[in-house]
């Protein structure tokens, strides 16, 4: 999976109602990587993440020309849309357990996708706890509510929740952007271990962060895509004068 | 310029005085409307235990609420309102059996899946339904089901599952319209197609304010009067079954009231005591359910 692109993205354009959100990005997502899209409010880096799983499909008035593809095949042509977000999973930016169970929230995802027996959910639970470095601090409260968790475990449980169907690539919204910094710092280090097995796209207003974790970094600029390159080379020699005013610190 | 500006001044204080007086003036009158409500209530609350009361304890309260015989006009009378407890009982509950899933699934409809244009005939409809008089709802039944379920239990439940559906609607699809939205895509992006995502997850979220929707449907219900005397048969035994009429605690009430006199016409005022009992029971319950769905959207 390292080194092959995961996201093929071509001239893709995408309009809310008349506002041009996004203007010809052509870009390959790397698998087996971090990508961090940064850029400042309304830039369009959401709305691009949003796109990889169409969750934009719920958006009224949305429309999208160009192509994208997963491993190859159109993501907008013909994919059945569950089974597309079930391969991307998605963390938000506000933590959103379901309220209830922390188990019943882990299990729904296997669940919807046909795992019924007792034993497989059991162990479907345990592993996507465990990979998500929570397992320790919920083991022992399984059946309580999940909405009692504090902020950061909750958005943990959110990733471990993402990770119960078996996902190949992980879109993350701005994922520590309510958490406090320890609750940051944690999922920051989650990231790290779960590149190993997962292709992440992260979005992220916090720029230390995209230097923290990311592998590449995609600089957006109204609805553009300005700069993308490996996060080292951007963020020490940025080719593009906006990028440069941007990371450091001159606009956004 | 001097002399002005004094004059100024009286005037702005005459009209501070002025307006503080309007102020107190409205402030008593809105008080008082406020408490219009609540007098009404005490005041129907006392009346109804002032007569209702001693008739209980001359009948006694046991051969009252539990007796199977009612006949008021007998040598002597018996007072038993267990059959018309059982009719309201049975009654509601056909109606909530009946109008409890079709008005959730109205309201889960109607909340989210409904596109814009349907919308705008259903809920209208909807709301229509609400401000029909139950006298015409009863005349409906008489043509409509009497021909084929005969003045029975099963024509009133039936009707009266159709009356409280605006009412559970209306509440069901608020309480579903209050749940986070971050519910419903969180289950998407798991890959739940959308009646998964919301009758397992958004559904759930709802449990408390979709249940006292229902409660409050419970409450109209049992409390519900001209309809049901129109199809329910209203014999006052102990109901034999769905097709069997039988006789509601407010058509007890309405029935017998033009005649009676002395002990019945405290017997029924003490079976409106019930009633009232009743209706008290199901609004607590309502408003504890109420405050459990507030808590539950606040997360």
């Amino acid at each position: 999976m390292k080194d092959k692109s995961i996201f093929e993205i071509k001239s893709l354009d995408l309009f809310y109602g008349n506002f041009q959100a996004l203007k010809s990005i052509n870009m390959e997502l790397a698998g087996g990587e971090i990508t961090a899209f940064i850029g400042p409010s309304g830039c369009g880096k959401s709305t691009l993440l949003k796109t990889l799983n169409r969750m934009n499909d719920l958006v009224e008035g949305c429309r999208i020309t160009g192509t994208v593809r997963l491993m190859g095949q159109d993501v907008y042509g013909g994919m059945d849309v569950n089974l597309l977000r079930r391969r991307v999973g998605m963390v938000f930016q506000k933590p959103n357990p379901f309220p209830m169970s922390v188990y019943d929230n882990i299990a729904f995802g296997p669940r919807t996708h046909g795992v019924k027996k007792k034993s497989a959910l059991d162990s479907v639970v345990e592993k996507s706890l465990r990979d998500a470095a929570i397992w320790d601090e919920v083991k022992d409260r399984l059946k309580k509510p999940a909405l009692a968790l504090s902020g950061g475990q909750q958005q943990r449980l959110c990733i471990a929740r993402a990770l119960a169907v078996g996902p190949e690539v992980l879109l993350m919204d701005e994922p520590t952007s309510a958490l406090d910094p320890i609750s940051t710092g944690k999922i920051e280090e989650l990231l790290l271990q779960l590149r190993e097995e997962y292709s992440i796209v992260i979005v992220t207003h916090n720029m230390q962060q995209a230097t923290r974790v990311s592998d590449r970094t995609a600089f957006f600029l109204l609805g553009e895509v300005v700069e993308y390159a490996k996060t080292e080379t951007m963020f020490s020699m940025p080719k593009d004068k906006r990028t440069e005013d941007y990371i450091t610190g001159r606009f956004g | 310029m001097k002399n002005n500006s004094q004059f100024a001044m009286r005037d702005s204080q005459l009209k501070n005085r002025r307006g503080r007086f309007a102020e107190a003036l409205m402030g008593a009158v809105f008080l008082c409307s406020a408490l219009a409500s609540v007098a009404a209530v005490a005041l129907i609350c006392l009346f109804l235990f002032v007569r209702g009361l001693p008739a209980m304890a001359e009948i006694g309260l046991f051969r009252f609420l539990l007796g199977r015989e009612w006949s008021p006009t007998d040598i002597p009378p018996a007072f038993g309102i267990l059959p018309m407890i059982a009719g309201s009982l049975y009654i509601t509950a056909g109606a909530v059996v009946i109008g409890g899933p079709v008005g959730i699934l109205t309201a889960v409809f109607l909340a989210r899946s409904c596109p814009k244009r349907l919308y705008r005939f259903v809920k209208p409809g909807v709301d229509l339904l609400a401000g029909i008089p139950s006298v015409v709802y009863g005349f409906f039944g008489m043509m409509v089901l009497l021909p084929f379920a005969g003045s029975s239990m099963l024509s009133a439940s039936l009707l009266l599952g159709v009356m409280i559906l605006p009412t559970v609607i209306g509440l069901a699809e608020s309480a579903l319209r209050a749940v986070p939205e971050a519910y419903y895509e969180g289950a998407l992006a798991l890959g739940a197609g959308h009646y998964r995502s919301v009758f397992r997850v958004v559904l759930p979220a709802a449990k408390s304010g979709v249940l006292a929707a229902v409660v409050l449907g419970v409450g109209r219900a049992i409390g519900e009067t001209m309809a049901v005397i129109m199809v329910a048969g209203n014999q006052a035994r102990m109901p034999l079954g769905l097709l069997y009429g039988a006789r509601t605690l407010t058509a007890n009430i309405v029935l017998e009231m033009g005649y009676a006199a002395e002990l019945h016409r405290g017997a029924l005022i003490a079976t409106g005591v019930v009633l009232f009992v009743f209706i008290l029971i199901i609004n607590l319950s309502f408003s504890a359910l109420k405050g459990a769905s507030r808590r539950d959207s606040k997360n």
